[in-house]
């Protein structure tokens, strides 16, 4: 995983709610095996719509996702993760997100950032305004900067210190492998086994 | 101060805790399919890792197959299925393909292979893994990353989400199911209500609802945006599951049925949120927008946007739904009833569907999908599938279907479906296709007038 400390860039306002991950990355996309191609279906459904945001001469390059509450909600697939980010996305910023999607975005390095409700509407107002905007997102201050502008934003100390550092989370828990065998050794005897 | 269910399953899961990091959780049960698997094998390989306890996973196909007899003709779709055959032949995972007799929907096989029990925890790479909690366990859905940190290490690092208890009161009416009830409660504390959560549903109208019914509301969990929905296991729960391949037997019987006992919130435990609501007021409730949260009883009209908590979004999704606010939803004409899914793919489902259709035609194009090759199986031993057959519906084979439209199964664009599968969102069953979700007798209703109806409508 690539380590995230700060990152500054243009933003894209998506002024909806509830941007279920089906709208993120539509079905037929998840039938790949690879791990890469997915920014061609990004929002494809939508992208159809020539005045469609991400479609907007503006906003090309823009790699700051500012939606509406809600984002990443229902389906698990990663797959939307991986779509945000290879279409160029470090950020999404939203009031709310999809529990499973913000997990899958913090193991892939995809920093999802909650701020109030009120404080993202400010923000699309001002990249609406100004499509050139520079918005600074810094993960070591927990903080968005735009213009005169800044918000504070939490995140667990945890999950913040792996994105800092880039590492994977299969190696981290390898570290404790003594104590994954020594709970198995008591787990209870009528658990089931699928052998 | 007692525990909640959900505290006393996850803490017996710890297997590490540290200051300033989410807890390691141990995994009972990691289900695979085909579609969110591959990159976590390759992942693997990748690393020189191996599955840490094959004898915990188990894998079938579901996602892409066809319905109709015969290969997979979609080469994408084709590709995706022999990776993970392949896949599962090198870890030695056990897999159902297409064909084989335990083949099914993910979160219909592990129930009836008596693998889901109390107390377990479960995941698997796909949102709906909330259905196993009918069982009493822990159960959500992971990403492709996490589906490796699982297969790697056979835990989960994460923090224990807020308890919420959902309160139904009084009695299901004639003719209202749980499909209706998740619902309205959907409808009740929005798509982002349970986010965060780990929802327990308690109270008599849950205690009386069967297991088929149960892990209908538990499946939907997550339309509420909760991490997982449990239910305390009771003697429904251990008629439900004594005598499957996987439960245990003789004295390991005994010896699990009480420890599953004391699986209950301790009547002075505290949870962080409580919602009510009374079941005996409920009616046959269908949605009417993109989300399933956008739902309304069968009986009043479309909404006005003005009317709902989010107008820009109900604008939206009317729009996409072509409705018109004020048209009774008992008018909504529809092109396609779609009975299946992990919501309502079992053989409970497929009965209800089948008492509404036995003597009548439908008029629209009628799917009727089992959710596993058991349940095929079975409701052909009850002679259910004659049933369809005389009414004019399809009897399919058991798979996804047009719960998402991986396989051939699909709406057209301004196609209109009743489905009585759990997601309505944009594009879901097909680019451009409207969904309204219901109950599986709503769904064979409305099969036979061509418009959105309940069964007691039908003279
Ligand atoms: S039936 Fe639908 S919701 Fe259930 S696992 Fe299959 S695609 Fe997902």
């Amino acid at each position: 995983m690539e380590a995230f400390t700060a990152h500054t860039g243009r933003a894209v306002p998506l002024r909806r709610s509830n941007v279920d991950t089906d709208q993120i990355i539509p079905a037929v996309w998840l039938k790949q095996v690879s791990r890469t191609g997915f920014e061609k279906g990004l929002f494809s459904a939508w992208r159809e719509d020539p005045d469609f945001v991400l479609n907007q001469p503006a906003y090309q390059g823009a790699s700051i996702l500012v939606s509406g509450p809600d984002f990443g909600t229902g389906s698990s697939r990663e797959h939307a993760v991986w779509a945000l980010q290879q279409y160029g996305f470090r950020v999404v910023i939203a009031a709310r997100f999809g529990d499973i999607f913000r997990n899958n975005s913090t193991k892939m390095g995809l920093l999802p950032v909650v701020l109030p409700a009120e404080t993202v509407e400010a923000l699309q107002s001002a990249v609406e305004a100004d499509p050139a905007l520079e918005v600074t997102v810094d993960l070591g201050e927990r903080r968005v900067r735009w213009g005169a502008e800044s918000a504070g934003f939490e995140i667990d100390d945890y999950t913040r210190w792996r994105l800092m550092e880039g590492l994977d989370d299969i190696g981290l828990t390898l570290r404790n492998a003594d104590d994954v065998t020594a709970y198995e050794n008591g787990r209870q005897p009528w658990l089931p086994t699928t052998v | 101060m007692g525990r909640t269910l959900a505290e006393k399953v996850w803490e017996q899961h710890v297997v590490r805790r540290a200051e300033g990091e989410p807890d390691l959780l141990y995994i009972d049960l990691h289900l695979i399919h085909e579609v969110t698997s591959p990159q976590a094998f390759d992942g693997l390989r990748m690393a020189g890792r191996t599955v840490r306890r094959p004898d915990l996973t188990i894998a079938t196909e579901d996602h892409n197959v066809p319905t109709l007899l015969g290969p997979i003709t979609d080469p994408v779709s084709k590709t995706q299925v022999e990776t993970l055959r392949k896949n599962c032949a090198e870890f030695g995972v056990r897999l159902h393909p297409m064909g084989d007799a335990g083949q099914g929907v993910v979160h219909i096989i592990g129930p009836q292979f008596g693998l889901t029990q109390p107390g377990m925890t479960i995941v698997c790479g796909d949102s709906h893994t909330s259905t196993h909690g009918a069982f009493g366990g822990i159960a959500f859905g992971i990403g492709t990353s996490e589906v490796e940190h699982v297969l790697a290490t056979q835990t989960l690092p994460a923090y224990r989400p807020k308890t919420m208890a959902i309160e139904v009161s009084g009695e299901l009416p004639p003719g209202v199911t749980a499909k209706d009830l998740i619902l309205a409660i959907i409808a009740k504390i929005g798509t982002g209500g349970g986010q965060g959560y780990i929802v327990e549903y308690r109270g008599e109208a849950i205690r009386k609802l069967s297991m088929e019914g149960r892990m209908t509301i538990c499946n939907m969990s997550i339309e509420a945006g909760a991490r997982a929905g449990m239910i305390a296991p009771d003697e429904t729960t251990f008629a439900y599951l004594q005598g499957r391949p996987h439960a245990p037997t003789g004295e390991q019987w005994d010896a699990a049925v009480e420890y599953w006992k004391s699986l209950v919130t301790d009547s002075d435990a505290v949870f962080d949120t409580v919602v009510e609501i009374d079941a005996s007021t409920l009616t046959p409730f269908v949605t009417w927008g993109t989300n399933p949260g956008q739902g309304a009883p069968l009986g009043t009209a479309v909404p006005a946007p003005e009317e709902t908590n989010d107008p820009a979004a109900a604008r939206r999704a009317l729009e996409y739904m072509g409705l018109t606010p004020g048209t009774p939803l008992r008018e909504v004409e529809v092109d396609t009833v779609f009975v299946g899914s992990c919501t309502n793919g079992r053989l409970e489902d497929l009965r209800a569907a089948a008492e509404v259709l036995r003597g009548r035609s439908v008029v629209t194009r009628t799917l009727i999908v089992p959710g596993s090759m058991l349940v095929k199986l079975q409701a052909e031993q009850e002679g259910l599938h004659e049933v369809f057959k005389a009414a004019g519906a399809e009897w399919r084979e058991a798979g996804c279907s047009m719960c998402l439209g991986m396989n051939p199964d699909t709406l057209a664009p301004g196609e209109r479906s009743a489905s009585t599968s759990n997601r309505n969102f944009e594009g879901r069953q097909g680019k451009g296709g409207r969904t309204h979700l219901v109950s599986p007798a709503v769904a064979a209703a409305t099969a036979v007038t061509g418009k959105l109806t309940a069964p007691a409508d039908l003279a």
